[in-house]
Formats: structure tokens, C-alpha cells, sequence
């Protein structure tokens, strides 16, 4: 492995959990549902998907169950949020410390245990190429499945009429309700996608990035996906660039340090923030998308009248 | 999860459930190239008439229909016939009921008791994706588009069959042009009139070839051109054999466009009676159940002295879907009352905001008040001028909510009234005082003692914010949709106070949509078109030909003009 090769690789190991989150909360929030528990998701995606993998010996196991475990949490939320009308931000805050303590819990017998390792794909021939056959051939299918979930996003968001109805429940779900659509069951959908990736992305930390279980593991990566969503305009596209770009900056940072040139870590430590900002605001300078995306709807309960 | 016409069963017990209304494009059993107009009614309700001759010919009864909301009738065993190709008004006032009838038409709401019939058989709507299998389409007073969707998007919403935006749009082109309703499919909604948006409504319900077409109050946001242009589409449909339900406050255009007409009134139905051989006065009588008082005025010049003055006023629209102002000005004189007329959206708010100091302008001189430059002035300062302000929104603007009627008094005249708040004290004696004289002289009907506003039905709220500025005894009024959706009783007061003020010496402007109103109060009418406000014609001098025109834009000559260097340039 080329130091090049190392580097591509650790960068997309970082970026891709924030890839997955982001792009669940990006759904949910365009049915006009603001979840702010995806780090409690994340993290109870992480336990179970460890705990599952551990127990079992499967690491495909272990991926199923950091799915279901962020979809239960994800059907909490639903439950409480759009059946019970509670208010979606002190219910997201509380799913994050739910989150946060219960897996903490779950976790204490599985500390510092050795995980099952989710291995990488390998394609004979392909995966063997310098350089591009690692980075193109050579990753685990969790890499595979963000990039494909937030191409499946994009392109259901913009062309099918699933889409089109996600996007109306979040503009409008008075007129979406009076069009006869049932505003409630489109966002306990959007909801359990969000959970079901968000669990993913905590399985991933726990199955590959670090294949193992450490307690608050996902360390804010469930907070940085929601500025993700905010920064990117709602747009699954820049969702994805966004991710990329904090994933590189975080990484390049490591790797100065490591090369012994001084900079303040502090300063290091909050580059990748300050980057992505600041190249997210710059490219959400598009007034048309900046007035279309945002979904008017967000964080608003909704009571259909009978 | 997606589609719920999926799996929404409409359980339909008649004989023969009308199919889905698939992709079969618009026009097909329908002659295309029929002739506008009223010749063709009789006809075609004459062979519908045949067709269904078992059932009498209707096409929908509804049949003691009873809802309730708590405690509250809004519908006591109503009944209400319609056959195909008639246009059927539905009148009443304001809560006597006719939304709820229509949105239980359309599935929207379920009846507590009572039946409705769908050609003859028993149907019950479970929501309205089963309204518009049965062929009931509806156009709402607030439209149900998403602003952030483009106009063949919001179709696409409410058509079954397969996902196809480009050829829908192809058919949305062609089904809009047959009907004159000319409509770009790829247009964003934020950036339509409301006329337009409307059109979308209604090339929606075309789409699917209604047998039922409700319209809610059509024409309340439109130019008296745009309704004209309306009207000639719905009495076209007519005569295709769709049948109409028209919901309509305005009376000369029942009387003019329909042919039956039921009327309600606090739930129940007063008449069923033919408009055309009613007189407007008579229709009102039934649906308010005693004669309306008739604001009496006559237009006339003011020589007073100029109270409310604004020049060359340019605001920025203050968020993506507002309104910017352009080089705006105006002069109201002591003893007139001055009225905007405009399309809803065209920047009337945005006007409001300015001339009230909740936004304010760039320029001091903009604004001036009694002769005092205050554009950068705020509310306090330019109430303790002498002006007074009532916004459009009654409950959570003009009015909060939750609060006691005293305490909304306070809210408005803390600064102009020193006996309401003394040494930092409110004096509850003071507000209540007034409170309670407001709703002695202009009529708030109250059920208790100092209600919250929000115990309050609309139109005794805006009698009562009108009234708390115009007790102040003002210099200065300024008023936006003095009675936008008030009922025919309330918004006779408060005309009528109104005018009595201006005799009095005060100097009124007044904002409204409703062209009616505007012709009864105003002296002078200035339109307001996209955020530039036309000049102010003495209200005798201009028409409603004149003034539609402007409302659609027609003032806007020169583009450049609207965007001169803003006031501080010259000042």
C-alpha cells in the first residue's frame, strides 16, 4: 500500500459515516421532520451492530442489527414525535442522551473485546490495480451502500414522485393532507430511513473504522452530519461533497501533525469545520436552490383534522 | 407509505364505480371546439337528465348532512342538490357553514350524520383521493400549492396513473390553452400571482375531467379581468355538463354567473332560491337574516393639509418569497381616506410594514408623519405622532391571542395614552375602561367579561382592533384589509367608522383587495402592482376597468423608473 493510496483511503474510512448520516437526516428533514437524535441513533447503531457481530461472529450480522438498532430508535422518535405531537427538538435532544446512556450501558461487557472485522470486497484482477483498485475495488460494501443511498436519495428526491411527495409533506403538509396524502405515514418512512442510516453509520464505526467497542464512539460525527444537511442547502449532491471535504480536511490535518509541523492541534482540530463552512457557503450561494430546498414545514407538528 | 391512492378503498356502493380517470388526455368526449357561453346549459343537462332520469337527475345530494366540532354545529341537517351542467352558489356569511359542507363533499372532513349520494347511489368519501376517483375536483380559497414546486409538480401531486413530469407538462400546455388559462409548467409557484397560481388549481382539477367542479371563493384574489376570464372558463365547463359549486361572498357575481343558489346561514339551510331573480339586497338579507346597513358617503376633494406623506420610499424585499418596494409615494391629506387596491402579494404587507415602522426606511425624510420626517422613526414614535395602525393579520399581529382584551389595548397605546401606565404601573383600571368602551361604540360582541382575543369570532376582533386605534381619536389611520373575511355586518361598521373618521379630520389609508369596499369608502384610489404604487386618481375619475388594469401591472412603463437612485441619493 502507496502512501497515496493510505491517505484516499483513511480519508473515505472518515468521510463515509458522516455520509451516511447526513444523507438519512437530509430525507427526514425534507418531509419536514427535524430529528436531532442522530447521534443517539448513531451510537446505539454502533453497540448493536458490535454486540450483534461479537455474539454471532457475522459482521453481515452485526451490520443488520446496527440497521435495525438505529431504525427502533428512529420508530422512538416517530412514535413520539409525529403520533404523540411532541416537540421535535427537545425529543431529538432526549434521543441523543438516550442514545448516548443506553448504549454506554449495553456496552460496559464489550469493552476493549475484539470485533468481527467487516472485510473489504475483493474483485480478482480489479481490486489489484495500483492505486485505483483499492480505493475503486478494494472497500467494504458500507462504503459502497453511502454512495449508493445518497445517489438513490438524490435521484428519488428529483425524479420520482415518492420523491415528489417527500418534498411536498415537507413544503406544505396542510396542502399535502388536503391532496389526500397521509403526511404522518410519509415521515415515519423518512424517519426510519434516517434511523436505518444512521445506524449504519455507527455499525460502520464500530465494525470497520475502529472494529471495536469504545464508549461515545461516535464522538459529535452525528452533530457534524446535521450542520452537513443545514450547509448543503438540503441537497444530497452537496451532502456528499460536504463529507468528503471534512473527511480530507480531518485527515490532512492528522497527517501534518504527523509529519511534526507545528501548528497549534487546536487550530488542526477545528480546520475541518471551519473549511467545510465556509466551502459550503460559498457553493450555497445559488439563490435558486437557497429558496427552493429549505423545507418551510421543519421542526413543525402536525395535526391532521378529521 | 407513498401513494395513498393506492390503497385507500373509496367504498362505493353504487352500481357501476366511476372508473380511474387515467391518462386519457382532456377533450376526448368532450367537443373541443364548442362555443363559450350559456347556449349549450340546457342541452347538456337535459341529456344528463335523461341519462339519470331514475335519480331526478342529480348528480350529487348531499342529504342531512350534520357536523360537529365539539360542542359546536357548523352543519345542522343541511341538504344541497347539484345537477350537471349548472353553476350552484353556495351563500352564507362567515361560519355559517359552507367550507365545512364542501370539505365534506370533497372527503376532506367526515359528517357526524347524514348521507350523500353520488348519481343517484349512497357513496362515502374517506378522503379526497376518493373525491376525485368519483370525479369531484376542488379549488381552494387558500391554495393547497407548494410553493417550492413548480407548477406541473403541484399537478403531478394530485394525478394518479404513471410518473411522467414531461409529458405531463405537454398536456398541462395544451389542456390550459383550451380553457385560456395560459400556464408555463415549468414555473416556479413563489414566483406566480395569485391569479396564476390559481389557474394551476384549476388546470389540476381539468386534468381530471371533473364531473364536480367546487370553487371556494374564486375570485376573492383576483383582478375583475382575471375573474371575468373566469367566469368564462367555469360557464364553458358548464356547458361541457360539469356541474359547478360556487362559493362566493360577492353577490353581483352569483347573480350574473349562476343558476341556483342555496344559502346558509349559521348551519342551516335559510333558501334555495334562483340569484337571477333575486336582487343583491335580497341575498344579503337571507344570509345575514336582517337588512344591512349601508355605509353612507360621498367621495369628495380634500384641501387639508397633508398628514401622511411618503416619497420616493424603496425597501428590499425582506425574505425569498417577499416583495421588494419600489420608489413608492403618496400623499394623504386630513379628510380623505386614500385606499391601495392590489392583488394580495403585490407588496401591500411590505407598504404596511414601512408606513408602521416595523421595517423601517433607509431614509428618514421617506416617511413622514404630520410633517415630522420619521422613516427611521419606529411604532412607538410615530403612534405618539398622532397615527394609529391596524395590520391585516387580526389574531397574532393586530392581536395576541392568549391575551385579555384590556391587555391588547395596553399593547398598542402604552405610549400614546399616559393614563394606561403610570411611574412604570399599568393601570388595569384605565385598560379595562377603555376596553370596554371600544366594545360599547363599535359593537364587539363578547361572550364574557374582557375575553382573550382569541374567544373572539373574526369579525368582532376586527371591529375591536379597528376600534381600539380609531378610540384614540388618531390623526393619522392606516389600515391593511380593514375586512378581509369579516362578515357582511362588521364590515359595514367598520367602513362606516372609517368614513366617519376621515369626515372627522383624520387622514385614512386604507389597503384592501376588495374593489367593492374600496368604491365605497375611498376619495382617492392608488394601485399597487408588484411593489410600485400608482398614482392616486380621485376615486370618481377612475373605474374598476381602470384599476384592473393597473392591478395587473399595466402602470409599469418604465422599468427604470421603478428603480431610481433611492431617496438618500437626492437627499
Amino acid at each position: 500500500m502507496t502512501g497515496l493510496e493510505a491517505v484516499i483511503m483513511t480519508i473515505i474510512a472518515a468521510a463515509t459515516p458522516l455520509l451516511l448520516a447526513a444523507i438519512g437526516e437530509l430525507v427526514t428533514e425534507r418531509s419536514g421532520v427535524l430529528n436531532l437524535g442522530v447521534e443517539g441513533m448513531m451510537i446505539m447503531g454502533a453497540v448493536g451492530g458490535f454486540a450483534a457481530a461479537y455474539v454471532s461472529g457475522s459482521a453481515m450480522l452485526g451490520i443488520a442489527a446496527a440497521v435495525g438498532a438505529g431504525v427502533a430508535m428512529s420508530l422512538l422518535f416517530a412514535f413520539l414525535t409525529q403520533t404523540l405531537v411532541s416537540n421535535q427538538v427537545a425529543t431529538g435532544l432526549a434521543l441523543t442522551l438516550f442514545g448516548l446512556g443506553l448504549s454506554g450501558l449495553i456496552g460496559e461487557a464489550f469493552t476493549g473485546l475484539p470485533g468481527a472485522k467487516l472485510q473489504s470486497v475483493h474483485v480478482p484482477g480489479l481490486s489489484d490495480l495500483p492505486l485505483i483498485g483499492p480505493v475503486l475495488f478494494g472497500q467494504d460494501v458500507i462504503v459502497y451502500a453511502s454512495v449508493a443511498l445518497t445517489a438513490l436519495a438524490g435521484w428519488v428526491l428529483a425524479r420520482t414522485r415518492l420523491g415528489l411527495v417527500i418534498r411536498a409533506t415537507g413544503g406544505n403538509h396542510h396542502s399535502a393532507h388536503a391532496l389526500g396524502y397521509n403526511v404522518i405515514a410519509v415521515r415515519y418512512g423518512c424517519i426510519a430511513f434516517g434511523g436505518a442510516t444512521a445506524g449504519l453509520a455507527g455499525g460502520y464505526l464500530s465494525l470497520v473504522y475502529t472494529p471495536q467497542w469504545i464508549e461515545n464512539m461516535t464522538a459529535g460525527r452525528g452533530w457534524i452530519a446535521l450542520a452537513l444537511v443545514v450547509f448543503s442547502t438540503w441537497a444530497p449532491r452537496r451532502v456528499a461533497v460536504g463529507a468528503y471535504l471534512f473527511g480530507t480536511v480531518w485527515i490532512m490535518g492528522l497527517y501534518v501533525q504527523g509529519i511534526g509541523i507545528n501548528i497549534p492541534p487546536q487550530l488542526l482540530a477545528s480546520l475541518p469545520y471551519l473549511i467545510t463552512i465556509a466551502a459550503l457557503v460559498v457553493l450555497s450561494g445559488d439563490r435558486l436552490l437557497t429558496r427552493v430546498n429549505p423545507p418551510a414545514c421543519l421542526g413543525q407538528p402536525f395535526v391532521p383534522d378529521r | 407509505m407513498t401513494d395513498p391512492r393506492a390503497n385507500d378503498p373509496a367504498t362505493i356502493s353504487a352500481e357501476g364505480a366511476p372508473d380511474e380517470p387515467g391518462g386519457t388526455p382532456v377533450g376526448t368526449g368532450r367537443s373541443s371546439d364548442e362555443t363559450t357561453g350559456d347556449a349549450n346549459i340546457a342541452d347538456a343537462a337535459g341529456i344528463a337528465d335523461a341519462a339519470d332520469a331514475q335519480n331526478g337527475g342529480y348528480l350529487l345530494e348531499a342529504i342531512d348532512i350534520v357536523k360537529r366540532f365539539g360542542d359546536f354545529t357548523a352543519n345542522d341537517g343541511v341538504s344541497l342538490k347539484l345537477r350537471p351542467g349548472r353553476i350552484h352558489a353556495l351563500l352564507g356569511e362567515n361560519g355559517a357553514g359552507k367550507s365545512t359542507l364542501v370539505k365534506i363533499i370533497y372527503g376532506a372532513l367526515q359528517p357526524t350524520a347524514g348521507s350523500l349520494r353520488w348519481q343517484g347511489g349512497r357513496v362515502s368519501v374517506a378522503n379526497p383521493a376518493a373525491a376525485r376517483r368519483l370525479g369531484i375536483g376542488m379549488v381552494f380559497q387558500h391554495f393547497s400549492l407548494f410553493e417550492a414546486l413548480s407548477a406541473v409538480e403541484n399537478i403531478a401531486l394530485a394525478m394518479p396513473g404513471p410518473f411522467d413530469l414531461a409529458a405531463l407538462g405537454e398536456r398541462v400546455t395544451r389542456v390550459s390553452a383550451q380553457y385560456g388559462l395560459p400556464l408555463e409548467p415549468g414555473a416556479l409557484v413563489a414566483d406566480l400571482s395569485v391569479g396564476e397560481r390559481q389557474r394551476i388549481e384549476i388546470v389540476r382539477c381539468l386534468l381530471q375531467e371533473p364531473r364536480l367542479l367546487i370553487m371556494d371563493e374564486p375570485t376573492a384574489v383576483l383582478t375583475p379581468q382575471e375573474a371575468d376570464q373566469l367566469f368564462v372558463t367555469l360557464r364553458r365547463l358548464a356547458g361541457e355538463g360539469c356541474a359547478v359549486l360556487y362559493i362566493s361572498h360577492r353577490l353581483e357575481e352569483v347573480k350574473q354567473l349562476c343558476h341556483e343558489a342555496t344559502i346558509l346561514r349559521l348551519g342551516r339551510v335559510v333558501a334555495n332560491v334562483d340569484p337571477e331573480t333575486e336582487t343583491a339586497a335580497s341575498l344579503a338579507r337571507l344570509m345575514v337574516g336582517a337588512d344591512v346597513h349601508e355605509v353612507s358617503t360621498e367621495a369628495h376633494a380634500s384641501d387639508g393639509p397633508v398628514m401622511l406623506s411618503v416619497s420616493g420610499l424603496s425597501l428590499p424585499s425582506a425574505g425569498p418569497f417577499g416583495v421588494a418596494l419600489r420608489s413608492v409615494s403618496l400623499d394623504v391629506r386630513a379628510g380623505e381616506i386614500v385606499a391601495i387596491a392590489g392583488v394580495a402579494g403585490n407588496g401591500q404587507s411590505e407598504l404596511f410594514e414601512a408606513l408602521s415602522g416595523e421595517r423601517l426606511a433607509p431614509a428618514r425624510d421617506a416617511i413622514s408623519i404630520a410633517g415630522a420626517p420619521c422613516g427611521t422613526a419606529g411604532v412607538t414614535a410615530r403612534r405618539r405622532l398622532g397615527a394609529a395602525f391596524v395590520p391585516e393579520e387580526r389574531l397574532g399581529h393586530s392581536a395576541v391571542p392568549g391575551f385579555v382584551l384590556s391587555d391588547n389595548v395596553l399593547l398598542t397605546r402604552h405610549a400614546s395614552d399616559r393614563a394606561m401606565v403610570g411611574g412604570g404601573f399599568v393601570s388595569q383600571l384605565e385598560t379595562r375602561a377603555v376596553a370596554k368602551r371600544v366594545g360599547g361604540r363599535f359593537d364587539v360582541r363578547t361572550s364574557r367579561e374582557n375575553p382573550e382575543a382569541s374567544a373572539l369570532s373574526g369579525g368582532n376582533l376586527q371591529k375591536f382592533v379597528v376600534g381600539r386605534e380609531l378610540d384614540r381619536d388618531p390623526r393619522i389611520v392606516v389600515v391593511n384589509q380593514p375586512t378581509w373575511g369579516v362578515d357582511a355586518g362588521a364590515a359595514a361598521l367598520v367602513r362606516q367608522a372609517l368614513v366617519d373618521m376621515a369626515r372627522a379630520g383624520a387622514a385614512v389609508l386604507a389597503i384592501s383587495q376588495d374593489l367593492d369596499e374600496i368604491f365605497e369608502i375611498a376619495d382617492r384610489v392608488a394601485v399597487i402592482s408588484r411593489g410600485e404604487l400608482s398614482e392616486a386618481y380621485p376615486a370618481r375619475d377612475i373605474d374598476r376597468e381602470r384599476v384592473g388594469l393597473l392591478m395587473a401591472g399595466a402602470h409599469e412603463t418604465g422599468e427604470s423608473a421603478g428603480r431610481a437612485p433611492p431617496p438618500e441619493a437626492r437627499a
